[in-house]
């Protein structure tokens, strides 16, 4: 693995001559090891209470927004609006509450998605193993899971409350959704949190290569998601621009040829465009942040966990990969029994 | 007398059905659904693979099994299995979907190399060849899991060339001679193959056939890497039926050193 003094060397250099090499090097990787394809999913945010306090999150517990839960009504009509425009891949999310949202309320909505979907993946809060595999044998495929930093003290900072501040617990999520059998896990981390990018990027490679030696049937994937603004933010952010964003992605195809890198709405089209020729193999389409965006809400009364930058339809979506050269790929597993 | 070329009748055969092409296509990984028609067309091919994870049944207009041609025979993988289990669910599901009862045994338990797990698969291939599946499993060429398979029921072994998606050619090949020599089953060389070149050379060591997907499907002209993967594997099996002087590994028909003993 690249050292964290030669990580940090690549980002801090300016030199366009560096980004170019780095991304034809990862470009060809990413071609040789997906080909030209893109898996599309979207979002379904099915609550957003929230028992933790992270500073530079939406749905935290002190800020003062609408909270709404979808009920199994809802989330089935949500659902079915969402499979409508042709989305078979979908991410359930909900806030960091497990009163809320208790296991037995998310395997009733997995149940539900179960009928629209053929890929079901969870974005909610961090579980124990035996939870993990009631959700799996209900039919969830997929596990994400942001450290959103790997820097202790600046995870200390902004993570103020609730089960979530505690750093070690959520490190050890990944592993213990392994050990319930999960077939994809994802992880990450918020850009903008850290202004140590190169350690933070260097941590989580540590932790990707921990994951995939002791767990190496999963299919691993990473995300980068960029800070976006957000009602009642509190802290100062250490924004990460776009030349080291893609330095980013390239950079980690390098060292991990065969994982997933995942782009969500919240970048830019042209960002999202381009990427897609660099390293990026998975994108969301058409999403919605928003608890009951799709069908349940009108937009006025919408709290959106953070604002989306690309809003274009999934079908435009399609068009453009197909514009460019890519096969947009809806459909990536069959689900079968995980009993 | 020596045949002339156009006598050669040398039809693959498995499971008693026969074909005149000895190039397999995969199907993932293209860029759209026209390159892949037109690599299936200009590969020759008479068996495509298609990954179960792949078709989208629901949706018609753009359903992968749409352009494969009727008289191509449909090999379903079982991608994504991580044990022989999943494999076998799977191998239903894509019965039932696809009515084809040709099923590629694929169990990858490791996402870094992708290496097969040659124990489960065996598992795989007993159950489903004990079902009625046509099994070709997929594997590491290791002699003794290669024996097992045959003692399974498999209808061919698919010993990998190097790692799948790797481009890197027959870095196994002295393994893969030991199954093409002691294996009664055809012997087909799966993965990692990346250049017509190294089609000709598992073919010119006596492979019954090679199957190529990630090289066609990325190459700047799909149809056209197919085409060359075609003649290459022609051009590698009449190499091998000529006896070519490089392949002789014993047996040769003359005794400089010791025929002396037996001259009258």
């Amino acid at each position: 693995m690249t050292s964290l003094n030669d990580i940090r060397k690549i980002l801090d250099n300016p030199d366009p001559r560096l980004t170019e090499q780095l991304a034809q090097q990862s470009a060809a990787l990413t071609r040789q090891y997906f080909g030209r394809t893109i898996a599309l999913y979207a979002p379904v945010y099915l609550s957003n209470y929230c028992s933790s306090h992270c500073t530079y999150c939406g749905f935290h517990s002190k800020n003062n927004i609408k909270r709404a839960r979808l009920t199994p009504e809802q989330t089935e009509k949500e659902m079915r609006t969402l499979a409508q425009t042709g989305i078979e891949n979908v991410l359930l999310l909900t806030g960091e509450s497990y009163k809320a949202t208790p296991v037995s309320y998310l395997k009733e909505a997995v149940v539900i998605a179960k009928k629209y979907f053929t890929g079901i993946s969870i974005e909610v809060y961090p579980m124990e193993v035996q939870e993990y595999r009631e959700l799996f044998e209900a039919g969830v495929d997929g596990v994400t899971v942001y450290q959103e930093t790997y820097l202790r003290e600046r995870y200390k900072e902004v993570h103020l409350e609730g089960k979530k501040s505690d750093y070690d617990y959520r490190y050890g999520t990944p592993e213990r959704a392994g050990q319930a059998g999960v077939r994809q896990i994802s992880i990450g981390i918020l850009l903008g949190l850290s202004d140590d990018v190169a350690q933070d990027l260097h941590l989580l490679y540590e932790h990707l290569q921990f994951m995939e030696k002791n767990y190496p049937g999963v299919e691993y994937s990473v995300s980068f998601p960029r800070i976006r603004t957000i009602k009642g933010r509190e802290f100062a952010l250490s924004l990460v621009d776009d030349a080291a964003f893609i330095k980013i992605i390239c950079l980690t195809r390098i060292h991990f040829p065969r994982v997933g890198i995942n782009l969500s709405t919240r970048e830019r089209p042209e960002i999202r465009d381009r990427a897609i020729h660099l390293g990026v193999t998975k994108m969301s389409a058409g999403s919605s942040t928003a608890v009951g965006g799709y069908e349940i809400l009108e937009k006025t009364q919408q709290e959106p966990q953070f604002d989306i930058s690309d809003h274009r339809s999934l079908n435009e979506i399609i068009a453009m990969l197909k514009t460019q050269n890519f096969d947009p790929v809806l459909t990536d597993w069959r689900p079968i029994n995980n009993k | 007398m020596q045949n002339t070329i156009s006598q050669i009748q040398d039809p693959l055969t498995i499971a008693g059905e026969t074909f005149t092409s000895r190039f397999l296509l995969g199907t993932g990984k293209f860029k759209n659904k026209k390159d892949l028609a037109d690599s299936i067309e200009s590969s020759g091919s008479q068996i495509v693979t298609v990954a179960l994870r792949r078709i989208d049944i629901e949706t018609h207009e753009d359903n992968i099994l749409q352009y494969i041609p009727k008289n191509i025979k449909l090999m379903v993988n079982t991608s994504g299995a991580r044990n022989a289990k999943e494999a076998i669910r799977i191998a239903h599901l894509a019965k039932e979907t696809t009515l084809s009862n040709w099923i590629k045994i694929e169990v990858i338990n490791d996402s870094k190399y992708l290496l097969p797990d040659n124990v489960e698969t065996i598992k795989a291939t007993a159950t489903l060849a004990a079902e009625g599946f046509v099994v070709l499993p997929y594997m590491s060429p290791d002699l003794y899991a290669a024996r097992e398979l045959v003692k399974a029921g498999a209808s061919a072994v698919m010993p990998l060339g190097s790692l799948i998606g790797s481009n890197q050619g027959l870095k196994a090949k002295e393994f893969i001679r030991i199954l093409i020599d002691e294996i009664d089953l055809p012997v087909i060389v799966d993965a990692g193959i990346g250049a017509p070149s190294q089609a000709a050379e598992a073919m010119e060591m006596g492979a019954d056939a090679v199957l190529a997907n990630t090289a066609v499907a990325t190459a700047q002209n799909p149809a056209l890497l197919a085409k060359a993967f075609r003649q290459a594997v022609e051009a590698g099996r009449l190499g091998y039926l000529s006896g070519l002087p490089s392949q002789k590994s014993d047996a040769h028909a003359s005794s400089p050193l010791t025929g002396f003993l037996y001259e009258k």
